[in-house]
């Protein structure tokens, strides 16, 4: 995994000469399907090509330099600029490069995306991260629903990969995820991991109600409020988690605030969904 | 048939007094795995590290070689536990995968707060913890990190964590030189004392008891079925019966076998030990060396000891 603290990003974008950087020419309300601006689509164009990708403002099929005033051309370094709230799919599919999003997104940023790293100095809307199979995305802000979830017609949602997300997330984080790692800094809403596969959910503010409801054999781990644990879910034992000590170290390097302690430290260790295969787990760190 | 060293010239180095040979320690090529062992304190670390290296001096009778490469503090530990770093040398990947499914299994998995991770990082990979992870009987897990995966074996004071395979790469086994000396007190001083400054030498193990053997070989033997025997040429009691290669006034030899990472980690550790082994009592450094017949890497003495600090 590539440099989830930033450190490696802002420094490649500070040498701006390198960067193909995007600025939304007005702000709009009208949704803007932008899933050309992808790094693996700008590596080898020229500044005209680039203007010439293809774009959507609602039903209608425009360019994205009608969209967007554009310069640098032939690289994977991407920033954009702007009022971008309604702009949708920034990232998506993308296999390489960095995408840095000064300001808040709209949805499915990072979906399907493969590698690379997306930073987002604001909010994400939804679906952030949706079905994703590699790579970093850290939103500074807050995350909507579904972070790193399942559309609704996939059987499995993001597989591989590093959300992480500074603010709030939504509800559904994590649903139906397989092998993905989300950390959530503040609190997350309802249902996080919902009939998650595997994968983990690290939350280091509150857990919502009815977390890993339907869960398959993910980990959901609480770091902060003890919160509401579903009556499907049994109670096994408090321990050390070793395999959490690695996890939690590498967000401290990542700059996250973990609890010190909370490395060395003990989890009650909870079991379930027993309404599903039963073998995910809630580990809720018990302090002292 | 007896093998003498070969002495390639007639040049005289001396450190502190003491004849270095001009001759090489032949050793071969073989592959190596570095595991990384933590548990909840040093002792319980130790304790797994030293099990699962322990028989382990010969790749002849024991399967592999094995020793201790360092202890490593928790800010060097993927969990931040205390650790051991270990190593383990076979002749082929296959004898390294039983070599690290018993030993892994049987020693490290056994021991107290123990996990294991791959301490290297190549893509020749030996799969054990996906082998072992079955002790789980259906309740193991994995966890991916980083593109590491952890196996999670529930055990009896927890879970054994496991990554699921470890790194091999291409290293070097059977460096030595041999310490002549004048007495079995002079001996063994010198070679604890080589043994000492050559623990401080990162990606070497000397597998043989506190890193000494008494007992080195040549290959043959007047048997038949005997591939290996004692070092004739080098054992004082029979100095008259036999085509001796010792000086006069030794009366006692010690060996010192390094395996290493690479051929620069093995250089240095020969340079650290002889350096340290020229004692008092000590009358001359040598080497054991099949006459380039048994392995393609040769580590000359008077080569190994021009470089780094001064030869006196």
């Amino acid at each position: 995994m590539g440099c989830v603290s930033c450190a490696g990003l802002m420094k490649v974008f500070a040498d701006e000469r390198d960067v193909v950087t995007l600025r939304l020419r007005e702000p709009d309300t009208v949704p803007i399907e932008a899933g050309s601006i992808c790094p693996d689509l700008f590596v080898s164009r020229t500044l005209a090509e680039i203007k010439a990708l293809p774009a959507f403002r609602g039903r209608r099929k425009v360019e994205l330099g009608d969209l967007f005033e554009i310069q640098g051309d032939r690289s994977d370094s991407v920033i954009v600029e702007g009022d971008l709230r309604h702009v949708q799919n920034i990232g998506m599919r993308m296999s390489h490069g960095r995408v840095l999003v000064r300001g808040s997104v709209g949805l499915h940023l990072g979906a399907y995306m493969r590698g690379g790293e997306i930073i987002v100095e604001g909010n994400a809307s939804d679906w952030a991260g949706a079905q994703m199979q590699g790579g970093v995305i850290r939103i500074m802000g807050n995350a909507g629903h579904r972070v790193g979830a399942a559309y609704p017609d996939e059987k499995r949602g993001a597989n591989r990969g590093t959300i992480v997300v500074e603010g709030n997330a939504g509800r559904e984080a994590g649903a139906r995820a397989r092998r993905v790692l989300i950390v959530v800094q503040g609190d997350v809403g309802d249902s996080a991991g919902a009939n998650m596969i595997a994968g983990s959910i690290i939350v280091l503010g509150r857990l919502g109600k009815r977390a890993g409801v339907g869960n398959k054999r993910g980990t959901i781990v609480a770091l902060g409020e003890t919160p509401e644990i579903l009556p499907t879910y049994r109670y096994e034992c408090t321990m050390r988690p070793v395999f959490l000590r690695c996890y939690l170290r590498r967000l401290l390097d990542w700059g996250l605030p973990v609890p010190k302690a909370a490395v060395d430290g003990e989890f009650r260790r909870y079991s379930g969904d027993t309404t599903s295969l039963g073998k995910g787990e809630i580990l809720i760190y018990a302090k002292s | 048939m007896e093998t003498r060293p070969r002495r390639v010239a007639r040049e005289h180095v001396h450190i502190n007094k003491v004849e270095i040979e001009n001759t090489y320690a032949e050793a071969f090529e073989t592959l190596a795995a570095r595991l990384i062992v933590t548990a909840a304190n040093e002792r319980w670390a130790m304790i797994a590290a030293r099990t699962a290296t322990g028989f382990a001096t010969s790749v002849i009778g024991c399967g592999c070689e094995a020793g201790i490469d360092g202890v490593l503090s928790p800010e060097q530990t993927p969990d931040g536990r205390p650790g051991v770093a270990v190593l383990f040398f076979t002749i082929s990947d296959k004898d390294m995968e039983n070599v690290l499914m018993n030993r892994v299994g049987q020693c490290i998995m056994t021991s107290p707060t123990s996990a294991c991770y791959d301490g290297l990082r190549t893509d020749a990979k030996v799969k054990t913890g996906s082998k072992l992870r079955f002790f789980g009987d259906g309740f193991q897990s994995s966890k991916l990190i980083e593109n590491r995966r952890l196996w999670r074996v529930p055990v009896m004071d927890g879970e054994f964590v496991i990554e699921e395979s470890f790194s091999m790469q291409k290293a070097i086994g059977g460096g030595n030189f041999l310490i002549l000396a004048e007495s079995e007190p002079a001996s063994l001083s010198a070679a604890e004392a080589a043994v000492d400054a050559m623990d401080a030498v990162p990606g070497i193990i000397m597998p043989f008891p506190g890193g000494v053997v008494r007992s080195g070989i040549k290959v043959g033997s007047k048997y038949k079925g005997q591939f290996a025997s004692t070092n004739t040429a080098y054992c004082p009691t029979i100095r008259r019966q036999v085509g001796s290669a010792l000086p006069e006034g030794v009366n006692c030899v010690m060996e010192i076998v390094i395996d290493g990472l690479d051929e620069a980690s093995v250089k240095e550790a020969t340079r650290v030990g002889v350096r340290a082994a020229c004692k008092e009592g000590v009358l001359g450094i040598s080497a054991v060396n099949y006459g380039g017949r048994r392995g393609r890497c040769h580590f000359h003495l008077h080569e190994i000891m021009g470089t780094g600090q001064a030869v006196v």
